[in-house]
C-alpha cells in the first residue's frame, strides 16, 4: 500500500514537472524563441558558478565530516611509505583538481553568450600547448619516480630473519600455517587435501618439515615488531588478503603462491588505545570477489609481544600429531600407560 | 580510394534521382525499420535499444543500491517482484551479486559501447565525412541484430532458474569457471559468455565498417586533417575495438571450455567444498591478462567517442574553433597507443612480478599527459568565448568537469604504491564510475541533445532537459564523491553488508545517503526517456537546416535526411570544421570555398 502510494505521487509529480515544460515551451513560442533562449542562458550560467561554489564548500565539509574515519595512522612500516605517497599525491591532485575546476567553470561563467562580445578566433598556440604537456609530463614523472621507488621497497625481498606464515583463501574463510620451530613449511599437494582426516591444507606428511607446522583457522597471530612474511595461496577461486590498517593486499591465487611481507608497528592492544576503541581488531578483508560470501569473509589478526606469541603457539598441537595421533609422544605415553589394561579388556 | 568514391557516389546518384521522381521510398516497414540498412536508421535502432538496457541496467543498480542503504530493513515488494530472489524482502547474496554483474555488463558493454559508440559512429560518420552510407550497409545492419541477439541471450539468462551469471562484470575464474562455487556459475554463467561473444562479433562488424568507411569514403576535398573530432574519435574507438575485441573472445571461448569441455587453461590445484578437481597447470591469471588486455581498450572505447562529441559541442556553443585541433588529435593518438599498454595496473595485487608492476605505472601515468591536454583544449575553447548554454553544452561542460575529477582520482590507482591499499575498494568503484560512467553517460547525452534535431527532426524539450542536466550533475557528484572517502578507509567494493565488520561499519549514514541520491537520479532519467520518445513525436519542429549554426556536413542535409542522405550531390569541403568567429563571421560551414582575404591560421 506505501508503495503505490509512493508510486501514485511519484508518477504525478513527474506529471505535472512534464505539464511544466510543455508549458514552458508554449510560452517561449509565444515571447519568441529568442528571449526564451537568452534567458535560460543566464540562468544555467549564474547556476554553473553557483554549483562550482556549492561543490567546492561541499568538498570541504565532506572532508571535515570523514576525516576521521578513514585512514587512521599505518600499522605496518609499508603501510607508512604508502600513506607518505598518498599525501604527496593528494597534495598534487588537489591543486589541479582546484585549478582546473575553478577555470571550467569561471570560463563557462564569465563567457556566457552576450550581444555585446564576439567569440575570440583562437585555433591553437604552440607554446601553451607545450607548457601543459611538459608540466604534467614532469609532474607525474616525479610521482611515478617516487611511486616506483616505495613500490619496489615494499615488494622487495622479506629480510631474512622475518617469520613466515601460510595465509590460504576458501569459500568462506582463512586459514594459516606456521613453520614452527624449523622454520620452514613442510610440502603440500593439493590432491592430498583432506579435512576429514585433519590435513585441511594437503601436508605431504612423509616430509619431515611438515612434522611440526602448526595449523589455525581464522585467527592469525603476528608478533610486533617482527617482519613477517605471507605466503598466500587459496584453494577454491581467487580471494585476497586484504590488510586495511598494514595498507597491504595480495591476491590469493588457486595454483600460483604469492607472498607479500610487512613489519607490524603496534599490538592490538596499542591499536585498541590509539583509536580508542575497545573492540579494535586487525581484520583479513577478503578484496576479490569470490562468491556469494564474499562480504562476509572476514579473519581477524591478534598482533602480541614474543613472549605472548610464543605461549600461544606452545599451547598449539602441529598438524601432524592431529591428523596421526598415533605418533604423539604425549599420546604414546598415555598408550603404553594404559595400553595393558585397556588392551586386556578389549581382547 | 577515388574510385570506389566515384563509383559509388554514381550508384547512389542513380537512387537519388530515382527518389526525385517517386516523391517517397517504396520500402516495406520491415526494410525501413527493422532490417533497415540505412545508418542512421541502424544509429537509431542502437540508441534505443541502449536506452532499454540503461534503464534495466539503471534498475538494477537502484535494487542492490536498497540493499546496500538499508541492510537492516526488508522491502515486501521485492519479494512480490523476484520471489526465493528477495526472501522476506531482502536481497539474498546470490542475488546481489547478480545484479552487480548484470549492472557492470550492461552499462559497460550494452549501453556505453553498443549505445554509444553505435549509435554515434553509425549516424556521424557518413554525415559528417559526406557519403551516403557506410561502407558496407548490410555488415551495418548484421552488427546491430548481432548486438540484438546478444541481448536476447543476456536478458534470457536473467530467466534461468539459477538465475544469471554473478561473477562480476569481470567474470574471473576459478569462480566462473566452476559450477559448483555458487548458482550463479550454473547456466546464468555459459549464456553470460555466449552472450559476450555474440556481442564481440556486432563490435567487429561494427568497427571494420566504421574503419573503411571513415578511410574510403570521405567526400571531395575531406582530408583526413578536415575530419570533425568526432570523427576521429570513433575511427580511433573502432581500431582499439577490432584489435582488443577478439582477445576477450578468445578468453570467453577458453573459459566455455574450461566450463564444458574439462580442459584447465585457467585451472589447477582446486579443492572445491572437500572435492579435489583433477585440473593442474592452468594459469588463473592469464584469463585476467586476456580479460584486462581488452578491458582498458575497453574504457577508451568508451571514453573517446564521448571526447570526440564532447570537443565539438564545446566548439559549436562556445562559438570558438576547438583549440588546438592537432593537439586534440595526437592526444587521441597517444591515448589509443597507450590504451593497449597499460592493462596490468589492473593486476597489482596479483603476485604480478615487481619490476613489470614498475612498467605498467610508467605507462599508466604516461596516460595522464595526453589526457591533460585535452582538459587544457576545453578548458581555452571556452576561453573567451560566447557560450550557448543548449542541455547538450552543459552536458559537455559537465564530462569535462566529471572527467577532470575521475581522471584526477586515476593517478592515485594506476601509482601502484597506493592501489595495493586502494585495489578493490570503494575508492575504484567512485573513480571509474565518475571518469568511465557518468563521464560518457554524460557525452552521450550531450551528443543526443545535440543531434536529436538530426535523427529526428525535432527538438527534446529544453526545461525538461535542463532539470534532467542539473539533477544528474548535482546527483552524480553526491553520489560518487563520499565513496572516495569509503575506499580510503579500505572499505572493499561488492560487500552487501558491512555491519559485521569492525573497521567498515562507520558509513552507515553515508549509504543511506547515497541510495537516496542514486533513487532520485535514477528518476530523472526516467524523465530524460519520456522526454525523448515525447519529442519524436509531439517536439517542436526544427525549421531550420542549421540549428546550432554549425560548420560540420551534417547540418546540410535537408531536416530529415532520406537514405542517401543528400538530395543532390554530395556538398565538396573546402576547410576544416571548426572556422567559428574568424573574420568577423559567426560561423563558416565547411562547403564554404576559403575566400581570397581570408586570414589564415
Amino acid at each position: 500500500m506505501q508503495t503505490l502510494l509512493i508510486s501514485a505521487i511519484l508518477i504525478l509529480f513527474l506529471v505535472v514537472v512534464f505539464q511544466i515544460a510543455k508549458a514552458s515551451e508554449y510560452v517561449a513560442m509565444i515571447r519568441g524563441y529568442e528571449n526564451a533562449r537568452k534567458q535560460s542562458n543566464k540562468i544555467n550560467a549564474f547556476l554553473l558558478l553557483a554549483f562550482l561554489v556549492l561543490g567546492l564548500i561541499g568538498v570541504y565539509y565532506c572532508n571535515e565530516m570523514f576525516k576521521g574515519r578513514i585512514l587512521g595512522e599505518p600499522a605496518s612500516d609499508h603501510g607508512v611509505l604508502v600513506d607518505q605517497m598518498l599525501y604527496v599525491t593528494l597534495a598534487v591532485t588537489f591543486v589541479v583538481f582546484v585549478i582546473t575546476q575553478i577555470a571550467l567553470f569561471w570560463f563557462a561563467y564569465k563567457y556566457q553568450e552576450s550581444d555585446n562580445r564576439k567569440a575570440f578566433y583562437y585555433p591553437h598556440n604552440n607554446t601553451l600547448e607545450l607548457i601543459w604537456t611538459v608540466i604534467p609530463a614532469i609532474v607525474l614523472s616525479v610521482l611515478v619516480g617516487f611511486g616506483i621507488f616505495y613500490w619496489f621497497k615494499i615488494t622487495g625481498p622479506a629480510p631474512k630473519d622475518a617469520m613466515v606464515v601460510e595465509v590460504v583463501g576458501k569459500q568462506y574463510g582463512w586459514e594459516f600455517r606456521y613453520p614452527g620451530a624449523d622454520g620452514i613449511l613442510g610440502k603440500k599437494y593439493f590432491k592430498k587435501v583432506d579435512a576429514a582426516n585433519n590435513n585441511p591444507v594437503g601436508q605431504l606428511w612423509e616430509d619431515p618439515a611438515n612434522h611440526d607446522d602448526v595449523y589455525v583457522e581464522q585467527e592469525m597471530h603476528l608478533v610486533v615488531g617482527k617482519p613477517v612474511q605471507l605466503v598466500i595461496g587459496a584453494k577454491d577461486v581467487i580471494h585476497d588478503v586484504g590488510l586495511v590498517h598494514f595498507r597491504l593486499k595480495m591476491d590469493a591465487v588457486p595454483g600460483t603462491p604469492t607472498t607479500m611481507w610487512f613489519t607490524p608497528k603496534f599490538t592490538t592492544k596499542e591499536m585498541k588505545q590509539k583509536t580508542g576503541n575497545p573492540d579494535f581488531v586487525y581484520e583479513i578483508s577478503c578484496d576479490q570477489l569470490c562468491g556469494k560470501g564474499h562480504w562476509s569473509m572476514r579473519g581477524t589478526i591478534v598482533v602480541e609481544t614474543q613472549e605472548e606469541f610464543d605461549a600461544w603457539v606452545a599451547s598449539k598441537k602441529p598438524q601432524y600429531l592431529v591428523a596421526n595421533p598415533d605418533k604423539d609422544p604425549a599420546q604414546q605415553k598415555e598408550n603404553t600407560n594404559a595400553a595393558p589394561l585397556t588392551g586386556a579388556i578389549i581382547r | 580510394m577515388s574510385e570506389t568514391t566515384t563509383v559509388h557516389v554514381a550508384e547512389v546518384k542513380h537512387a537519388s534521382t530515382h527518389h526525385e521522381e517517386h516523391g517517397h521510398h517504396e520500402q516495406s516497414f520491415i526494410s525501413k525499420y527493422i532490417f533497415s540498412m540505412d545508418h542512421k536508421t541502424i544509429g537509431k535502432q542502437f540508441l534505443i535499444t541502449g536506452m532499454i538496457w540503461a534503464i534495466i541496467g539503471g534498475f538494477f543498480s537502484v535494487l542492490f543500491r536498497l540493499q546496500l542503504g538499508y541492510p537492516e530493513s526488508t522491502f515486501p515488494i521485492l519479494e512480490t517482484l523476484f520471489g526465493k530472489w528477495a526472501k522476506g524482502g531482502q536481497i539474498q547474496p546470490e542475488f546481489y551479486y547478480s545484479l552487480v554483474t548484470m549492472h557492470g555488463t550492461i552499462l559497460v558493454f550494452f549501453v556505453l559501447t553498443a549505445g554509444l559508440s553505435g549509435t554515434f559512429a553509425n549516424l556521424l560518420i557518413p554525415l559528417q565525412i559526406g557519403a551516403r552510407d557506410m561502407a558496407s550497409p548490410f555488415l551495418n545492419m548484421l552488427s546491430y541484430w548481432f548486438f540484438f541477439l546478444a541481448g536476447i541471450v543476456m536478458a534470457a539468462s536473467v530467466f534461468v532458474q539459477t538465475g544469471p551469471a554473478s561473477g562480476g562484470w569481470t567474470m574471473y575464474p576459478p569462480l566462473s569457471a566452476l559450477r559448483q562455487a555458487g548458482d550463479g556459475q550454473k547456466i546464468g554463467t555459459d549464456l553470460w559468455l555466449v552472450s559476450m561473444a555474440l556481442f564481440v562479433v556486432s563490435s567487429l562488424l561494427g568497427g571494420l565498417n566504421y574503419i573503411s568507411t571513415i578511410l574510403n569514403m570521405r567526400t571531395k576535398g575531406m582530408s583526413m586533417t578536415r575530419l570533425p573530432l568526432p570523427i576521429w574519435a570513433m575511427f580511433f574507438t573502432a581500431v582499439l575495438g577490432v584489435l582488443s575485441f577478439p582477445v576477450l573472445l578468445s578468453g570467453a571461448i577458453l573459459l566455455l571450455f574450461d566450463r564444458n569441455l574439462g580442459t584447465s587453461f585457467f585451472l589447477s590445484d582446486i579443492v572445491i567444498n572437500g572435492e579435489v578437481l583433477p585440473n593442474e597447470g592452468g594459469s588463473a591469471i592469464l584469463y585476467q591478462h586476456l580479460f584486462w588486455f581488452l578491458g582498458h581498450p575497453e574504457v577508451y572505447i568508451i571514453l573517446l567517442p564521448a571526447m570526440g562529441m564532447v570537443s565539438e559541442i564545446l566548439s559549436v556553443s562556445s562559438r570558438k574553433p576547438i583549440f588546438g585541433y592537432m593537439a586534440m588529435l595526437g592526444s587521441l593518438f597517444a591515448i589509443a597507443i597507450l590504451a593497449f599498454l597499460v592493462w596490468a595496473h589492473h593486476m597489482f595485487v596479483t603476485g604480478l612480478n615487481p619490476f613489470l608492476g614498475s612498467v605498467f605505472v610508467l605507462l599508466t601515468l604516461l596516460i595522464a599527459v595526453p589526457s591533460a591536454i585535452k582538459v587544457f583544449n576545453w578548458l581555452t575553447t571556452i576561453w573567451r568565448g560566447n557560450i550557448r548554454f543548449t542541455p547538450a553544452a552543459l552536458f559537455a561542460i559537465g564530462f569535462v568537469s566529471l572527467f577532470i575529477s575521475g581522471g584526477l582520482t586515476g593517478i592515485f590507482l594506476g601509482n601502484s604504491t597506493i592501489d595495493i591499499h586502494l585495489h578493490d575498494t570503494m575508492f575504484v568503484v567512485a573513480h571509474f564510475h565518475i571518469v568511465m560512467g557518468v563521464a560518457s553517460m554524460f557525452g552521450m547525452f550531450a551528443g543526443v541533445y545535440h543531434w536529436f534535431p538530426k535523427m529526428f527532426g525535432r527538438y527534446l524539450n529544453n526545461t525538461l532537459g535542463y532539470i534532467h542536466f542539473w539533477v544528474t550533475m548535482v546527483g552524480s557528484y553526491l553520489i560518487f564523491w563520499p565513496m572516495h572517502y569509503q575506499g580510503l578507509a579500505g572499505v572493499p567494493r561488492r560487500y552487501l553488508d558491512k555491519r559485521g565488520w569492525v573497521n567498515f561499519n562507520q558509513f552507515g549514514e553515508l549509504d543511506k545517503f547515497i541510495t537516496i541520491v542514486s533513487i532520485v537520479v535514477f528518476i530523472v532519467q526516467l524523465v530524460f526517456v519520456v522526454n525523448f520518445f515525447y519529442s519524436i513525436y509531439k517536439g517542436r519542429k526544427v525549421r531550420s537546416q542549421n540549428p546550432w549554426g554549425a560548420n560540420t556536413l551534417e547540418w546540410t542535409t535537408p531536416i530529415n535526411p532520406g537514405h542517401g542522405n543528400w538530395e543532390g550531390d554530395i556538398p565538396e569541403v573546402h576547410r576544416w570544421p571548426y572556422d567559428y568567429g574568424k573574420d568577423g563571421h559567426e560561423f563558416i560551414p565547411q562547403t564554404e570555398p576559403v575566400g581570397s582575404s581570408e586570414s589564415k591560421h
